[in-house]
């Protein structure tokens, strides 16, 4: 089965919703077509019988990678929290959460 | 290029013969003569360029070494992080943020004595291959003005090509260096994965984005691929070992090196010109020694499939960090659900929403095995021709981009017609090996041609001597 001839417009707004970005009607129509391209120039690989193949996650073999146990400086923290948006009390700070009052 | 090699300033630096402080003025009267056309940077740190250049040759007078790069103008692309510099990523969403410390890399040519005049436009996020996808505007080819300078390193090429720098910094995800190199006419390198500390490069696709020199010659290039190459404690996926020696293995020569054309990536979507100057490329390495046959790398015809579902996959998670919370601009919302979704619509142009929208598809649930899992095989398949390959050959050659530079906005209505461009470079990302171009020749229209030299994992030096040679049969033509 070629999955990109299944791409829906329902399915960009799906994952625009996935990915926290709002699309315009005509951003939807304009991004459903695109999508859709790139996806039917993957079937090619689509049509690849690689199940016996294993897959690559990383093109090198490290794995486990510690530094020694010890102390070191880190950056400040108010030097962090100054490049952010909101701050308060050394946390960074966000809109209300939680939907009902604590 | 009025300012001449990197090599040659750092040696007349040391030597006390020419001041760093000359060096940098000359570099920032060629930005102020020819910036406003090429807009190779997001920001030019002139005032700071010249302290620098003060300290070096305070420190020369005194009998010190300021390191190999002494007095070295040096152009950054602006995705490495600058301790309180605007690192932007050429992003709405991440301007006016300072980073809170240095990568690696610009510690380390720092160390050397270089000297930063600037951080360089990029396509957003290094999403692009014509540098017009930056929030701050396309910065232009040097060579033609109505021409793209490629991308997504476009600005560090320009600045190279333009001699407002002797040398840049940029990265490479799918050809990002290798490209925009081709299309300037100066040298790219992509190392292999793990070389470059990648600590400090504001992350695109992780398992792929590497760092890598851009210079007017491919001795300027080795010189600061080994300044900048080793391992690093601050990256996980860095290389334990020291840096390679390069510049002392350029002039080694070829004689019985075994190179092959890669047919796969030699012919069909290939412009006739650049066929043309590859082929050349190879008869001057057969003059000069090497072994020249045809090689077969089968599965670099997935490349493209593979990349732009890998890549996108890994931005979607990667990009997951700008929320409006921690750093970078925010747009209020109601909820932290609609502060997110106002402040990510504002803030990434169009095709980075496009890469993170092909990514979360790519990995949502009922997609994952079709997209990425199938992806991820055929890289195992690219690596296994890839060392197929090389049991037969100790480099391989293709054109690096498969025309010259195209024309602003020819390309930005239609994506899939602009990741064309990354046919050539994407499999050494796939399989974390080196590659550089290398000048070679021009096109039908005047315009530079790059040729492309790739070698196996950590084959850096094998790779620079054929790029040597390379460079010293262009030059003589």
């Amino acid at each position: 089965m070629v999955m990109s001839q299944h791409l829906t417009r329902d399915d960009v707004a799906h994952v625009a919703r996935l990915a926290r970005l709002r699309l315009s009607e005509a951003e939807l129509d304009e991004f459903t077509r695109q999508l859709a391209d790139v996806l039917a120039h993957a079937e090619d690989i689509e049509r690849l019988d690689v199940g016996d193949v294993a897959p690559t996650a990383h093109p090198l073999p490290l794995r486990n990678v510690f530094r020694a146990d010890v102390v070191s400086a880190s950056i400040d923290r108010d030097e962090v929290l100054a490049a952010a948006p909101a701050a308060e009390d050394g946390q960074f700070r966000v809109p209300q959460i939680l939907g009902e009052e604590q | 290029m009025t300012i001449g090699s990197a090599f040659d300033i750092a040696a007349q630096v040391r030597a006390g013969t020419r001041s760093a402080r000359s060096v940098v003025d000359e570099c920032l009267a060629a930005i102020d003569a020819r910036e406003r056309e090429v807009h190779a940077f997001n920001l030019v740190l002139a005032d700071r360029a010249r302290s620098a250049a003060d300290v070096i040759d305070a420190r020369v007078a005194r009998g010190e070494d300021p390191g190999p790069l002494a007095g070295v103008p040096i152009a950054l692309k602006d995705n490495l992080c600058t301790r309180g510099l605007p690192t932007t990523c050429s992003s709405r969403i991440l301007e006016g943020w300072r980073p809170p410390y240095d990568a690696s890399v610009v510690q380390r040519i720092v160390a050397a004595g270089g000297i930063v005049v600037g951080k360089t436009n990029l396509d957003e996020f290094a999403m692009g291959s014509s540098t017009e996808n930056s929030a701050f505007g396309p910065t232009r080819n040097p060579h033609d003005l109505s021409k793209v300078p490629g991308g997504s390193s476009g600005g560090s090429a320009a600045a190279v090509a333009a001699g407002f720098a002797a040398l840049a910094l940029g990265s490479d995800t799918g050809g990002s260096i290798r490209q925009p190199a081709a299309l300037c006419g100066v040298v790219g390198v992509k190392p292999t994965y793990g070389l470059v500390s990648r600590y400090g490069l504001i992350a695109f696709a992780s398992s792929l984005d590497q760092i890598g020199p851009f210079a007017a010659n491919v001795r300027d290039a080795a010189l600061l691929l080994e300044v900048i190459a080793g391992h690093d404690v601050m990256d996980s996926t860095s290389i334990p070992q020291a840096s390679p020696s390069l510049v002392s293995v350029l002039d080694d020569g070829v004689d019985g090196l075994r190179v092959g054309i890669i047919e796969e990536l030699s012919g069909e979507g290939i412009a006739p010109d650049v066929l043309a100057q590859l082929h050349a490329a190879a008869t001057a390495l057969e003059k000069a020694g090497a072994v020249v046959e045809t090689a077969s790398v089968p599965a670099t015809i997935y490349g493209l499939s593979a990349y732009y579902l890998i890549a996108p996959a890994e931005a979607s998670s990667n990009l997951a960090r700008y929320d409006g919370v921690r750093y970078g601009n925010r747009v209020d919302g109601a909820s932290t659900t609609e502060m997110m979704e106002a402040t990510r619509t504002a803030g990434f142009g169009a095709e980075v929403k496009r890469r993170i929208m092909l990514g979360t598809y790519a990995l949502s649930a009922g997609y994952y095995d079709a997209y990425y899992g199938k992806a991820q095989r055929v890289r195992t398949l690219i690596i296994r021709d890839f060392a197929r390959a090389y049991e037969r050959f100790d480099v391989l050659l293709s054109p690096t981009s498969p025309t010259t530079a195209f024309a602003l906005g020819a390309k930005t209505a239609d994506p899939l017609t602009m990741y064309l461009n990354d046919v050539c470079t994407i499999p050494s990302n796939l399989a974390g090996q080196p590659a550089m171009s290398v000048p070679f020749g021009v096109g039908d229209d005047g315009m530079p041609i790059g040729v492309q030299v790739l070698a196996p994992l950590q084959g850096e030096a094998t790779m620079f001597r054929a790029a040597a040679v390379l460079e010293a049969a262009a030059g003589a033509r």
